[in-house]
C-alpha cells in the first residue's frame, strides 16, 4: 500500500516577521525553520499505520518549497517515512493554495496512493485549502480536521472535531485524504541512528513545471503586523519590580483584589 | 455585488453565527440570497431568495451532498461570491466548492481592505490582504469578526434537492467531557505551551490560587496531557468571560482568543512582545513566566 504525506516547512512563530521589499510576505532573513505543526501529526499517523501493517506499506513524504525545505523532508525520513520528494520551487512561499495543490496533484495522480495525509492548515498562511483541493482534484474522499484515525482493510473511521469540544465519528473508504488536527497523536522524536540515516538518504527532486504548476487564483499583499490593543500597556524589567507594578495595576484597574487581601 | 450566503444548521437550529454572514454582506452593501439545508418549520428571518434543502435527507455531516446543493444554488443564482463561516462546516465545504468552480478561495476573512479581504497569518501575529483573481470567489469569514446584522423578513423559499448518497457515513457525535465550568469564574489563569512542561503548570496553579481563580489552558497544553481537556479555553473548548484573564505563555491564536475575548481585564505574560495576545491584552508583561509567576504569587500572598 502506498501512503503519501504532504508537508510544509514554516518559520518558528516566535520569530520577528518583517515584510519583504514588495510588502507581499515576510523577509526570510533571521528566521528559524521547522515542520508545520499540523503536518507533524500527518507524518506520525502515516508512519504508525505503516508500522501496524508491517512491511506492506510505503510512506512517501512530499514537500513543495525552496532549497531550505530539504531539512524538513529529512526530518520526515528520520520519523520513519521511506521516500522523500522535493518539488523544488523557490517561489512556493508566495504561491496560492490552488498552485500548491496543482503541483501535488500533478505528482500524485496515477501513482496509486491509497491514503494521503496532510495537515489541516499551515501555521503561516492558514488557508486550510490545499488538502481538500488535492482530494477533490484527485477525486478521492476527504475528511478534515481529524483527531482520531482507524484503518481496517480499506475502511477508515475518523473522529472529526466540530465546535465547542464536540466531535463526530465518520466512516469512509480508501482511497481517501485526511487532514490532521492537533491532538491526533504525539509526534515522535527521531532516534539518532534514524537521523544519521536520513542525512544520507537520496531525495527525488522535481521541478514545478514537470508536475504541472498552474496559474494562481488569488494574489496576496500588504503583509503587516496585527494591531496591538491601542489601550494596552507593555511592561518589562526584573521580575520583582514587575510583580509590584502589576499588583498595583490590578488593584486600580480591576475589582478582583478586594482591599485587605485576596477575595 | 451579489452574494450567496451558506447558512449553517447545528442540532436542527440555525447557528447564531449565520447572522454574521448577513453582517458581512451589509458591510459590502451586497444583494444577498441564501442556501441552507434546514427545515421548512424553522426558517431564518431573512428577506431574499432562500434555496432550501431538507436537512434530514441531506444529513448534517455529508459534505459531498452539501457541495452539490450549494453548486445548484450557485448555478441558479449566479452570485459574484459564495460566503461561508470559517467554521468546521465552512472550512470543510469551501474548498470543495472552489475546486468545482475552479475559483479563488479566501479563508478566514477578518476585515475588508480596499476591495481586498484581510486574513490572519503566522498564527495571528501578522495580517495580509488577499484578492481573488477569478470573477467568482469562495469566501469564509472568521466567526466573531463581523458584527451580526439583525435578521428580519420572510424568505422567498425555493426548494432544492441533491442526490443524498454520500461517500462519508456519519456514525454519531461524541460530547465533550464537562465537569469543570469555567464560564462563571471571576478569575481565570491559563497555561499555554510557553509554560514548557507538566511540572511548570504548578506555577500557574499557585497564581490561580493566590488570586482565588480557576486554572484554564490552551489547546496544546491539554493535548499534551498537562491539564484536563475540560479546562481548554477557545473555539473548540469553553467560552469564558471572567473579570480577569491571565494568559501565561499563550501566543493568542484566533481560536484561543475566540474563547476569552469577552474577558474584562486581560493580563498576558509572554517572552515575545509581538505575540498576537497583545491585540487583546490590557497589560502585557514581557518576561519569562518561570521567574515572573512566582514573583507575582509571592507579592499577592504578602498583601
Ligand atoms: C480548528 C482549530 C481549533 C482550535 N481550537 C483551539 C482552542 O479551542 N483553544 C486553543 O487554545 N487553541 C485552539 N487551536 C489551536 C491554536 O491555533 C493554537 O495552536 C494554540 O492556541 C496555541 O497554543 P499556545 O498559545 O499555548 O502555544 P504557542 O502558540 O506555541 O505559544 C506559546 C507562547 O508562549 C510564549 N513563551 C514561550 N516560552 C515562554 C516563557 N518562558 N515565558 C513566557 N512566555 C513564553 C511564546 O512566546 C508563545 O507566544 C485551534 C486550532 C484550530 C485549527
Amino acid at each position: 500500500m502506498n501512503i503519501l504525506v504532504c508537508i510544509k516547512q514554516v518559520p518558528d512563530m516566535e520569530g520577528r516577521f518583517e515584510p519583504n521589499e514588495a510588502g507581499s510576505w515576510f523577509d526570510e532573513v533571521g528566521l528559524a525553520w521547522r515542520m508545520n505543526e499540523y503536518d507533524a501529526f500527518a507524518v506520525e499517523e502515516a508512519v504508525r499505520l505503516k508500522e501496524r501493517l508491517g512491511g506492506e506499506a510505503r510512506v512517501t513524504a512530499l514537500c513543495v518549497g525552496p532549497a531550505r525545505v530539504v531539512e524538513t523532508l529529512r526530518k520526515a525520513l528520520s520519523m520513519g517515512c521511506d521516500d522523500a520528494v522535493h518539488i523544488d520551487d523557490p517561489e512556493a512561499p508566495e504561491r496560492d493554495p490552488w498552485q500548491i495543490a496543482s503541483m501535488i496533484v500533478g505528482f500524485a495522480a496515477g501513482r496509486g496512493f491509497e491514503l494521503v495525509f496532510t495537515g489541516m492548515q499551515s501555521e503561516d498562511r492558514s488557508s486550510a485549502q490545499v488538502g481538500l483541493l488535492v482530494a477533490e482534484r484527485l477525486g478521492v474522499t476527504c475528511a478534515t480536521g481529524i483527531t482520531a484515525f482507524e484503518w481496517r482493510d480499506g475502511a477508515i473511521t475518523v473522529e472529526r472535531e466540530i465546535e465547542g469540544g464536540r466531535s463526530c465519528t465518520l466512516r469512509l473508504k480508501a482511497p481517501a485524504l485526511l487532514t490532521c488536527q492537533q491532538g491526533l497523536n504525539s509526534p515522535r522524536y527521531p532516534t539518532l541512528p534514524n537521523i544519521m540515516k536520513s542525512k544520507r538518504a537520496k531525495l527525488t527532486v522535481l521541478t514545478p513545471e514537470s508536475v504541472g504548476l498552474e496559474p494562481p487564483k488569488a494574489s496576496s499583499g500588504n503583509f503587516r503586523p496585527h494591531e496591538r490593543n491601542a489601550a494596552g500597556v507593555i511592561l518589562d524589567g526584573d521580575a520583582v519590580t514587575l510583580a509590584a507594578q502589576v499588583l498595583e495595576i490590578l488593584e486600580t484597574r480591576t475589582a478582583v483584589l478586594g482591599k485587605g487581601g485576596v477575595r | 455585488m451579489k452574494l450567496l450566503l451558506v447558512g449553517e444548521v447545528r442540532d436542527d437550529r440555525l447557528t447564531a453565527e449565520t447572522a454574521e454572514l448577513s453582517g458581512f454582506a451589509a458591510r459590502l452593501d451586497a444583494e444577498v440570497s441564501m442556501v441552507l439545508a434546514g427545515s421548512a418549520d424553522a426558517l431564518p428571518s431573512f428577506a431574499g431568495r432562500l434555496y432550501l434543502a431538507d436537512l434530514e435527507t441531506c444529513g448534517e455531516f455529508s459534505s459531498d451532498v452539501h457541495k452539490r446543493l450549494v453548486l445548484d444554488a450557485i448555478e441558479r443564482e449566479q452570485p459574484d461570491a459564495v460566503v461561508l463561516l470559517h467554521s468546521s462546516y465552512g472550512w470543510d465545504l469551501a474548498p470543495r466548492l472552489a475546486a468545482a468552480m475552479q475559483s479563488a478561495q479566501v479563508s478566514g476573512v477578518v476585515g475588508l481592505d480596499d476591495g481586498g479581504y484581510v486574513v490572519e497569518s503566522c498564527n495571528g501575529k501578522m495580517r495580509r490582504t488577499v484578492r481573488p483573481l477569478t470573477d467568482f470567489a469562495v469566501l469564509t469569514i472568521q466567526p466573531g469578526a463581523f458584527a451580526a446584522a439583525p435578521m428580519a423578513g420572510s424568505p422567498d423559499v425555493i426548494a432544492i434537492e441533491a442526490a443524498p448518497d454520500s461517500a462519508i457515513e456519519f456514525l454519531g457525535c461524541i460530547e465533550p467531557e464537562r465537569g469543570i465550568d469555567l464560564s462563571r469564574a471571576g478569575v481565570i489563569v491559563s497555561a499555554g505551551r510557553g509554560v514548557g512542561g507538566a511540572d511548570q503548570v504548578e506555577l500557574v496553579r499557585a497564581l490561580a490560587s493566590a488570586l482565588g481563580g480557576e486554572v484554564g489552558a490552551s489547546r496544546p497544553v491539554v493535548d499534551a496531557g498537562w491539564l484536563e481537556r475540560a479546562r481548554q479555553v477557545g473555539s473548540s473548548g469553553q467560552s469564558v468571560s471572567p473579570s480577569l484573564y491571565v494568559a501565561c505563555g499563550i501566543s493568542g491564536a484566533i481560536q484561543h482568543l475566540a474563547g476569552m475575548k469577552g474577558s474584562g481585564f486581560v493580563l498576558a505574560i509572554n517572552t515575545d512582545r509581538d505575540a498576537p495576545i497583545a491585540s487583546v491584552a490590557d497589560l502585557l508583561v514581557v518576561a519569562d513566566l518561570a521567574e515572573f509567576l512566582p514573583a507575582l504569587t509571592a507579592a499577592l500572598e504578602q498583601r
